[in-house]
């Protein structure tokens, strides 16, 4: 298991998604209006949409390209949609964030 | 055997809802015939003057199409009228020389609108309102001409006058008593409702009897006996209807006011009933479609030989069909003798409620402001229900929205009063039907065919029997799931509670969701940028992507940059400058769009601000819910067939317009001359130059919903077309959908309606300046975030991962 910073948790503004390039992966990384961060691999499992730059409501984030509507925190597609996203856990340290790969 | 031959006269809503119930009891029973006056099938003719309002055509309200005829084989003559009625030899005669014989007879001939014996009132440009020829020659008229005269304060009159004042009509209401519908108000009541009116715009003439009406040709104005004139130019007669009992009277069947009938709706004469409006039962004429559909049960049944519900006669209701005011009454609604009454008045909330108690019981209500209870007391009247302490409490409380009235109706309680349906009548079609809709409640029992005032209840009967299966979706176009509200509710109650921000809305008006979707977020952000220009502050969390980053994303994740290029022309340097930035950048693909300019795509997000900033051109807007470009034709600067300088009119509206938010997106074109090379027939404002003049035409579409522009008036100047193309364009702003193109809008709200407010001096300079406040507000994106390091911060940089992943 690796653990990278991705830099300064104040660089998130709330419901505004960020996107970070790790390893060979790309995630997707959101602050929910509750002050949280959480990590989603940054592809819509229907037609591969760049999430971080989809709505978010709540728990959810809207792709950009189908409106596909999955939850930040579990990574599961809602109906009537199907699919999950990986999801990654984020964790804050001295202002820094850290994503567990 | 023989069927027996049934001959109807008459093809109106009484006498047709009776051969219904003919059909229903036995459709093989008779051998139909029905004669009409009007060359219509029969219609619902309450709801003209809904379609005198604009809120439905001619088309909405036919109640029984011709297949309908056809289907139960029925032998339909319309515009043919019954002349002569042989009652020895049972027997009758057409003004078409046809002679028909029966063995029943029923007369459904309904009445004739009185007309007052004035001089003139024969002139050209009088009319009555009781059928669709009167209804379209009203809205022919207001076409043409300005000042309608509506002589008779009752119910009819104020509809008729409200329907006049849609069409951009400006309407006297002229009324001989000193307060209006008399027959249904008491004086307070009445007044509140003049307030009301006066407010939409009537004009009242209280005390005054019309003495003649004058005019050389045709109508010029009416003349009262005091001596004072006012000008018209359409005058609408509605001081009440006559029982039509002309032919029943020169056939020898007894008449008095209406044709005398007893319980069975038998007159006279064998073999002959009468039925509805022209009908007399127990010294009453009825006039409102609730008993007239009882009276036609009750001889549906006794013609087919079932003698066992005699009609007894009928309490009547009435409720005014006005958008905006709510008025009820019922029973005996004014104090006299031996009655006490229990009045609640709010001025504050414009709210009137009166019930009139007789013996300890209600006997008559009259409600203005707050109807919600009227299905209630109507019950109560007919049941003869004593007041009990617990109705003298509510009555006194501010009636509660949120609290289901259905729950608490009884089964036998009616919903729909027009076609006497129970709630329990309806709770039973939707189980055992699986109804799903009102329309489809509707076709099934009847319910809300009518005035339609109890579609909400039917609706609410529909969320109480379903429960969450419900779909309210069906019935209303809420802004999205997250809501039970439509549109124009939520504006609405923006404006009333002085909402501000997008979360502010979600939770002052109980939104389902915490945050909304992906749906509603942006139609609010949207409605509140457009009730606060200048003042609100764009959410950029609450924006599609494209509106966010101001750039049209790809299937891939890039993005495309569109700049301006006004009305579709450009430069040496122009070019130059792109072909350079698109080297520089790698652009994968440039490629000329359809609104003559040109697309550079395949950018990544981080690089878009840094071309925006070396193209140091305008946004193209090619990605927003706005003016998108005006296309133009070459015009008369080098096209040997110009008329007109398009190019420069489409630069003038392009740079006019630019930058605007609108519902959705906006396209124009200008051409010179109609060959249209700039394809204006299919543009939401699309201009035709011609010779001296240009055309407008909106609402058009070449898009999923293809459509042809509507012609919206001719012009002389340049000036003129930015003018009307201006307020056309707020109006749109302000009254459509979010994600509602200008051909849908203009569908669904009507042209004459856009005509009316937009031709309106007075509304157009509003328009205009609210429009111009909004475009005071923007200013070019592009250029905002090639200056703002914070937003291209927050919007275009990537996170970076400091520590690479060993692997």
């Amino acid at each position: 298991m690796a653990r990278v910073e991705i830099g300064s948790a104040a660089r998130l503004v709330e419901r505004l998604g960020k996107c970070v390039k790790v390893g060979g992966r790309e995630l997707a990384i959101f602050r929910l209006s509750d002050g949280r961060i959480y990590a989603l691999e940054n592809r819509c499992p229907h037609k591969g949409g760049d999430l971080s730059q989809g709505i978010v409501s709540g728990e959810f984030v809207f792709c950009p390209l189908h409106d596909w509507k999955i939850s930040i925190k579990d990574g599961k597609v809602q109906a009537p949609d199907h699919g999950c996203v990986k999801t990654y856990k984020v964790e804050i340290e001295a202002g820094k964030m850290y994503i567990q790969l | 055997m023989e069927k027996k031959k049934l001959v109807l006269i008459g093809n109106g809503m009484a006498g047709v809802r009776c051969i219904e119930e003919i059909l229903k009891i036995d459709r093989d029973l008779f051998d139909i015939t029905i004669f009409g006056s009007e060359p219509h099938p029969n219609y619902n003719r309450i709801l003209l003057s809904t379609v005198l309002q604009g809120d439905t055509s001619i088309a909405d309200i036919t109640m029984n199409d011709w297949d309908w005829y056809r289907n139960n084989n029925i032998r339909l003559f319309v515009g043919e009228t019954v002349v002569q009625i042989d009652k020895e030899k049972q027997q009758l005669r057409t003004d078409k020389g046809r002679t028909v014989s029966y063995d029943e007879l029923i007369i459904a001939t309904g009445s004739k609108p009185f007309m007052l014996p004035v001089p003139g009132a024969d002139k050209k440009g009088v009319t009555a309102f009781r059928d669709i020829k009167d209804c379209e020659m009203m809205m022919e008229y207001a076409k043409t001409y300005k000042k309608a005269a509506v002589i008779g304060g009752g119910l009819l009159g104020l509809e008729a006058a409200r329907g006049l004042l849609n069409l951009g009509m400006e309407v006297d209401v002229i009324h001989i008593f000193d307060y209006l519908m008399e027959r249904q108000l008491d004086p307070t009541a009445s007044k509140l409702l003049q307030r009301e009116l006066e407010k939409q715009g009537m004009n009242f003439l209280l005390k005054k009897e019309t003495a003649e009406i004058f005019g050389e040709n045709r109508v010029e104005g009416v003349r009262f006996k005091d001596g004072t004139e006012i000008a018209a130019d359409l005058v609408v007669m509605a001081v009440g209807i006559r029982p039509n009992i002309d032919l029943a009277q020169e056939s020898g069947i007894a008449v008095n006011r209406g044709i005398i009938v007893n319980d069975y709706l038998e007159t006279n004469v064998p073999h002959i009933y009468a039925v509805g409006e022209c009908a007399e039962h127990r010294g009453v004429v009825y006039g409102l479609v609730a008993p007239l559909y009882e009276q036609g049960k009750v001889l549906a049944e006794a013609i087919c030989g079932i003698k066992t519900h005699p009609y007894e006669g009928s309490v009547v209701s009435t409720q005014l069909k006005v958008s905006g005011v709510d008025v009820f009454s019922a029973g005996e609604f004014m104090e006299g003798e031996g009655t006490s009454s229990i009045k609640v008045y709010d001025e504050l909330r414009g709210v009137y409620k009166k019930v009139v108690v007789r013996a300890g019981k209600i006997v008559g209500a009259v409600l203005f402001g707050d109807t919600s209870e009227g299905r209630k007391l109507l019950e109560m009247i007919h049941r003869n229900e004593p007041v009990s302490d617990a109705f003298q409490l509510s009555f006194f409380q501010a009636n509660s929205t949120t609290q289901s009235t259905v729950a608490t109706m009884a089964d036998t309680d009616v919903v729909c009063g027009c076609n006497g349906v129970t709630k329990g009548a309806i709770c039973q079609a939707i189980v055992e039907h699986g109804l799903r809709t009102v329309e489809e409640v509707r076709d099934c029992t009847n319910a809300s065919r009518s005035c339609g005032g109890c579609k909400g209840l039917v609706a609410e009967l529909l969320e109480y029997t379903l429960g969450e299966t419900f779909d309210k979706q069906a019935m209303k176009e809420t802004v999205c799931g997250c809501t039970t509200l439509s549109r124009d509710e939520v504006i609405a109650e923006i404006k009333a509670k002085k909402l501000k921000y997008v979360k502010e809305v979600m939770s002052v008006l109980g939104w389902k969701t915490e945050e909304g979707c992906s749906k509603c977020r942006p139609a609010l952000n949207y409605y509140l940028s457009m009730l606060y220009p200048g003042e609100y502050v764009d959410e950029l969390e609450s924006r599609f992507v494209n509106e966010r980053l101001h750039a049209n994303i790809q299937a891939d994740g890039t993005y495309s940059v569109v700049p301006r290029m006004y009305g579709g022309v450009t430069t040496a340097e122009q070019l130059r400058k792109i072909a350079d930035v698109a080297e520089k950048y790698n652009v994968p693909m440039i490629k000329l769009t359809g609104g003559q300019r040109i697309d550079l795509l395949g950018v990544k997000k981080e690089d878009l601000p840094r071309i925006w900033a070396e193209l140091d051109m305008p946004s193209g807007y090619a990605y927003a819910k706005a003016l998108r470009t005006v296309k133009t034709c070459v015009g008369n600067q080098f096209c040997r067939f110009g008329t007109q300088d398009s190019t420069a009119l489409g630069i003038e509206m392009e740079k006019k317009f630019e930058r605007l938010n609108t519902p959705h997106k906006v396209k124009m074109a200008v051409s010179a001359c109609p060959r249209n090379c700039a394809e204006s027939g299919i543009k939401d404002v699309g201009i035709v130059g011609v010779d001296g003049g240009w055309e407008i035409y909106v609402g058009g579409n070449g898009g999923t919903h293809l459509r042809a522009g509507d012609l919206l008036c001719t012009v002389k100047t340049a000036e003129e077309v930015i003018e009307m193309t201006g307020a056309f364009l707020q109006y749109y702003r302000e009254s459509a959908n979010y994600l509602e193109r200008t051909s849908k809008w203009v569908e669904r709200v009507g042209l004459e309606h856009i005509r009316e407010v937009i031709f309106a001096p007075e509304m157009r300079k509003q328009l205009l300046e609210r429009l111009e406040q909004a475009l005071r507000a923007t200013t070019d994106p592009w250029k905002e975030i090639v200056e703002t390091k914070e937003l291209q911060e927050t919007l275009f940089t990537n996170l970076q991962a400091k520590v690479p992943v060993n692997r």
